[in-house]
């Protein structure tokens, strides 16, 4: 349902417009940057946020997980907001989380937040997955092909003839594809931004979130130009009135 | 009546002065113990009329430690002050020191302050709640005589003034002889402002001291040359007519209303400076080192002319001017006052003005407040309750300070005027929201801000909370901001984060008097160098505008409707409002016209409603939101001071529908769970109340934002406790200020049965202006969807698959201005960028 076909070494991936990612020929279901239990992280450190962060997050997870039944899972990184977090899930989560789990491999990616492996919770903990000609990491890496990452938590602005749309999305060229954040609390960063800009510089596609679709547009490469624009002096300072700061208070 | 005495006597006769009655009415209020509220104009010695009792009795019995707090909204205005004082007292000799405290006050003086008080403290509100959630504060404040509060009618009625009567209140516990003092401006309705500063929240506890004004202010209206403008808000056609006036008159303040437009007045001045006047700006962006070397050269005389906004707005003395020129719609008749007060500090003459408004409703709303001033009518706006934000913040502030009974607590904080209606469930939820987060959820226990003890005292946890406040005190949400520095030079001020996103390097703004073009961010600064080619742009500041009161609107109503007083207005605007007359009909004072005509493709419906631009964008919201229901394809709204407009795909039928009092039931549930007007006073909301992190100027991010985002935080608070107290706070907050909901009301009950709907075949005289204003909201929610998907079938249909779609796009769709396009008209590349946040922060 409204999910949207990518290519990327030689394999059929689906993006799903829920922000996971399916492959079918494995049955297999990535999804990344769960941040779960993020609200009890800031708690800890004073802020008191919402404690309903990690409820939310699963709500919307869980019923994709029922959709597509797949055969594995992989949590691309951040699965929890820091190292303690899958120790403080409540119970019920964790209830829910398992019995989700049940009959499925559950493949958990290391992540910077979550260096280490969930307590707990079933399935196995690595630093990346090889998967046929694809690779499951966190951190997307300079040189890659064939990669599937998550950490940089994209989100894109479309125009409409209303002005801008900003939503998060997938980013995709044909040999790297990064996945948005999932969690409930995780906010984004602009695809402009050299972090994510930088690892596609020949251009790439970009799937915004819908509710029930994704909406593709290409993504530009980096102007050539830019740099050349910086350095250039000159134009001087022709501004049309004088500054006034040095003639007032000499 | 009293007379001063030695060697106050003395020291007035050695400069040939007399004490003013309203000086001696407070003295001799001090001798019987009572609070008062003084009311005077600008350039009464108000301030001296306040200080003058504690100065008295020190002189009479010195002695060591705190007597009199000083409280001003402004940093600069304490300081001012202080100097302004500390001449007098060494010239008598009196054994008073006079010290500020102020967050710019040096770490080795405040130790020192707490130590050894001086006799008179100046601060602001922010530093007093420091002060009082210090564990000390019991002893530096116990032996407290007088608290004056300065310019108290700009506290009352904003949160500042919300946290100074909690202060307010606290000290009335530590020190409860001490005399409150307001000095204000005049103002419409005194008695909220006496309840405000009373220690019972009875305004019949406070006297009030009225000095009659002096002469009234003389108005002059000025056009520009050749044609009346339709719109825009700059008044830059009147630069030719302001620069003649500068020249005719010794000493000018330009007062205009935002930031941006201070720019562009002050770039259109020196474009046509040949004689070059030496004329300087003032805004609050600007460094603090330039604005003080503004002020110093203005003090000193140096200079012909400053253009400024709010920041000049308060009582600091700027000498000798003689010429006050408001450009732009004044917004409101006591702001218009005030700021034609800063003319001839001298009560006795006239104070002189020139209004210029920049388009035509301006010209009706500057004659309507003019006449709003020779009939001596202020505007005023009714007080609001306290904010529960403020409250929380001052609950764990007193935490901080001492164990406290809430009990107790709830006692202190309902004698505060903003708080006198408190409930006690509302304290309660407050109370428990620093606790532990106040969730329906127990999952905080572990981290629980406040324990309570056997007694049911409640005890702050530790010392790491106490620290986290002090970081983040204060009611005013600052919006993200980056420095500006030269490329190897200074700092020249500072312009908001979102405004940068929008630059491109080799872009060029215009700031602080000067084209500057961007060069590259750096952490926490915008490097720039002077110079640059093309349009410069004008970053804009949220908030920037003030929305037309209501008192000025109803006369602005009056006008237009009553052909019979047109007298005053200039016959182009007579000629347009004829036109209108001729072309559809005139607004009339109490029903509704409402003009529907198709343009452009679309469906264009102007509403003449006259209630402020937040209650137009609110009313614009929802609105459309039925119009979305009635299937109209609603494509978005913008909303003036004077009128709404709404744009859609299909014809607005049935406009009695529309305007029904029921779309304040489910159009308003719907639209309170998209607002972006929502999600801003949200963002501040929880800030203040402490749920999340205040943004600190020059704190280095990392390059992924690791702050959390409020939006995120308000919609699962949303889903999952909505009616968590925050969120409570929120739509209370909503409901009065930011959306005007009452207002919207009393407009649809008003109008009920008198809707007079014209279907006209193109726009009419009136409706001109709205069509070309900026700063559209566009309608969120489904058709954000629809609007993708076009999009996106556009690109691929025109593009095949191409890069560079924005520019493919602007081609293939008109040209629709995009979401918070500046000030500036963007004739250049399109961008694609979101409508700043927009919050009320002054």
């Amino acid at each position: 349902m409204g999910a949207a076909p990518v290519h990327l070494a030689g394999e059929r991936l689906m993006l799903d417009p829920a922000g996971v990612l399916h492959w079918p020929a494995r049955r297999l279901l990535c999804v990344a940057d769960l941040h779960l239990e993020k609200g009890s992280s800031f708690a800890a450190r004073g802020r008191l946020l919402p404690p309903y962060d990690t409820r939310e997050t699963l709500a919307r997870l869980l019923p994709l997980l029922r959709r597509y039944r797949p055969e594995r899972v992989v949590f691309l990184g951040d699965s929890f907001h820091d190292d303690d977090g899958a120790a403080r899930l409540p119970a019920a989560e964790r209830g829910a989380l398992a019995q989700a789990l049940a009959g499925v491999e559950a493949v958990w990616v290391a992540g910077n937040h979550d260096p280490s492996p969930p307590s707990c919770l079933p399935g196995l903990a690595m630093e990346e997955l090889a998967e046929g000609p694809l690779v499951f990491r966190h951190v997307p890496q300079a040189r890659a092909a064939g990669e599937v990452a998550g950490h940089l938590h994209p989100k894109a602005m479309a125009p409409t003839r209303a002005g801008g749309v900003v939503r998060p999305c997938f980013v995709a060229d044909g040999r790297r594809l990064v996945l948005p954040a999932f969690g409930a609390f995780t906010g984004g960063l602009d695809v402009a931004d050299p972090a994510v800009a930088s690892l596609f510089p020949r251009g790439a596609r970009v799937f915004l979130l819908g509710a029930e679709r994704l909406f593709s547009f290409p993504m530009a490469a980096r102007r050539a130009g830019a740099a050349v624009q910086v350095t250039k002096e000159g134009g001087g300072s022709k501004g049309e009135f004088p500054p006034p700061w040095p003639s007032i208070t000499r | 009546m009293r007379t001063l005495p030695e060697p106050f006597a003395g020291w007035f006769a050695a400069r040939g002065w007399t004490p003013r009655p309203h000086q001696l009415a407070l003295l001799e209020a001090a001798g019987r113990g009572e609070h008062v509220l003084l009311l005077a104009p600008t350039g009464g010695g108000k301030t001296l009329a306040g200080f003058l009792p504690s100065l008295v009795d020190l002189a009479a019995a010195p002695r060591e430690g705190l007597h009199t707090l000083y409280v001003s909204p402004l940093k600069a205005l304490a300081v001012d002050i202080a100097r302004n004082l500390t001449l007098p007292v060494e010239q008598m000799g009196l054994p008073i020191r006079i010290e500020t405290r102020t967050g710019d006050t040096p770490v080795n003086r405040r130790a020192r302050q707490r130590e050894r008080p001086p006799q008179m403290l100046l601060t602001t509100p922010e530093s007093l709640t420091l002060l009082l959630s210090l564990p000390d504060a019991p002893e530096m404040f116990a032996g407290l005589a007088a608290i004056i509060v300065d310019e108290a009618h700009a506290l009352a009625g904003t949160k500042r003034g919300d946290q100074l009567a909690l202060c307010m209140a606290r000290l009335g516990t530590l020190a409860p002889g001490a005399r409150r003092v307001g000095l204000s401006a005049t103002v419409a309705h005194p008695g909220p402002l006496r309840a405000w500063l009373s220690p019972t929240a009875r305004p019949e506890d406070v006297r009030l001291v009225e000095t009659k004004g002096g002469a009234a202010p003389v108005f002059d209206l000025q056009l520009p040359e050749g044609r009346l403008p339709w719109g825009g808000h700059m008044g830059l056609a009147s630069a030719p007519e302001i620069l003649a006036r500068i020249e005719g008159a010794r000493v000018t303040i330009v007062f205009v209303n935002t930031r941006a437009q201070a720019e562009l007045v002050f770039a259109a001045l020196w474009r046509l400076n040949e004689a070059a006047l030496p004329i300087g700006m003032h805004h609050g962006s600007l460094e603090i080192g330039l604005r003080r070397k503004v002020e110093a050269a203005m003090a000193e005389g140096r200079l012909r002319a400053v253009v400024a906004t709010a920041s000049l707005d308060l009582g600091i003395d700027w000498g000798d001017v003689d010429q006050v020129i408001q450009v732009g719609a004044p917004k409101g008749v006591s702001r218009l006052l005030q700021r034609v007060g800063r003319a001839n500090h001298r009560m006795d003459e006239p104070s002189r003005a020139v209004l210029v408004p920049a388009n035509r409703f301006e010209v009706v709303e500057c004659v309507a407040a003019t006449e709003a001033v020779e009939a001596g009518e202020l505007d005023g706006e009714p007080p609001r309750p306290g904010g529960l934000d403020v409250l929380a913040q001052h609950v764990l502030a007193m935490a901080c300070s001492a164990p406290f009974l809430p009990d107790a607590l709830y006692a202190e904080v309902t004698r505060a005027g903003p708080y006198a209606a408190l409930s006690r469930r509302d304290f309660d939820d407050v109370v428990r929201f620093v606790e532990d987060g106040g969730y329906a959820l127990q999952a905080y226990e572990r981290f629980r801000k406040l324990f309570r003890d056997a007694e049911g005292m409640l005890h702050v946890r530790d010392a790491r909370i106490a620290r986290q406040l002090r970081m983040n005190l204060g009611t005013i949400v600052e919006t993200p901001m980056l420095k500006v520095r030269l490329k190897g030079g200074g700092v020249v001020g500072e312009v908001e984060e979102w405004f940068v996103s929008t630059l491109e390097a080799g872009d060029c703004f215009l700031f602080g008097g000067q084209v500057l073009r961007y060069e590259r961010l750096e952490p926490a600064a915008v490097i720039v160098s002077r110079g640059g080619e093309g349009e410069p742009r004008v970053p804009v500041y949220a908030g920037a505008r003030m929305p037309l009161t209501t008192h000025l609107a109803a006369r602005v109503r009056a006008i237009l409707s009553d052909p019979r007083r047109w007298e005053h207005l200039p016959e182009p605007v007579r000629e347009w409002l004829r036109l209108q007359r001729l072309r559809s009909e005139l607004p009339p004072r109490d029903g509704l016209l409402v003009e529907t005509f198709p343009r452009g493709g679309k469906w264009f419906l102007v509403a003449y409603t006259f209630e402020g631009r937040l209650a137009h964008q609110t009313l614009g919201m929802l609105v459309t939101k039925r119009m979305e229901r009635r299937g109209l394809g609603p494509l978005g709204y913008v909303g003036t001071d004077y009128v709404f407009t709404a744009w859609s795909a299909f014809e607005p039928t049935d406009i009695e529908d529309l305007f029904a009092e029921d779309i304040l039931g489910d159009e308003m549930e719907e639209w309170l769970a998209e607002s972006s007007m929502l999600r801003r006073t949200f963002r501040n909301v929880a800030t203040i109340a402490g749920l999340i992190e205040k943004n600190h100027p020059g704190q280095e991010k990392s390059g992924r934002q690791m702050t959390m985002n409020s939006d995120l935080v308000y919609d699962v608070l949303r889903r999952h406790q909505p009616d968590h107290i925050l969120l409570r706070a929120t739509r209370a907050e909503a409901a009065q200020g930011l959306t005007d909901v009452a207002r919207i009301a009393a407009l649809l009950a008003r109008v009920k049965g008198r809707i007079r709907h014209r279907v006209l075949d193109r726009v009419s005289p009136l409706a001109v202006p709205a069509l070309i204003e900026e700063g559209r909201e566009w309608v969120a929610g489904g058709a954000e969807d629809a609007l993708l998907a076009e999009a996106a079938a556009l690109v691929d249909e025109a593009t095949d698959g191409a890069e560079h779609f924005a520019e493919v796009l602007a081609e293939v769709t008109e040209q629709v201005p995009v979401r918070g396009t500046s000030v500036a008209r963007e004739k250049r590349r399109s961008k694609w960028r979101r409508a700043a946040p927009r919050m009320v922060t002054g």
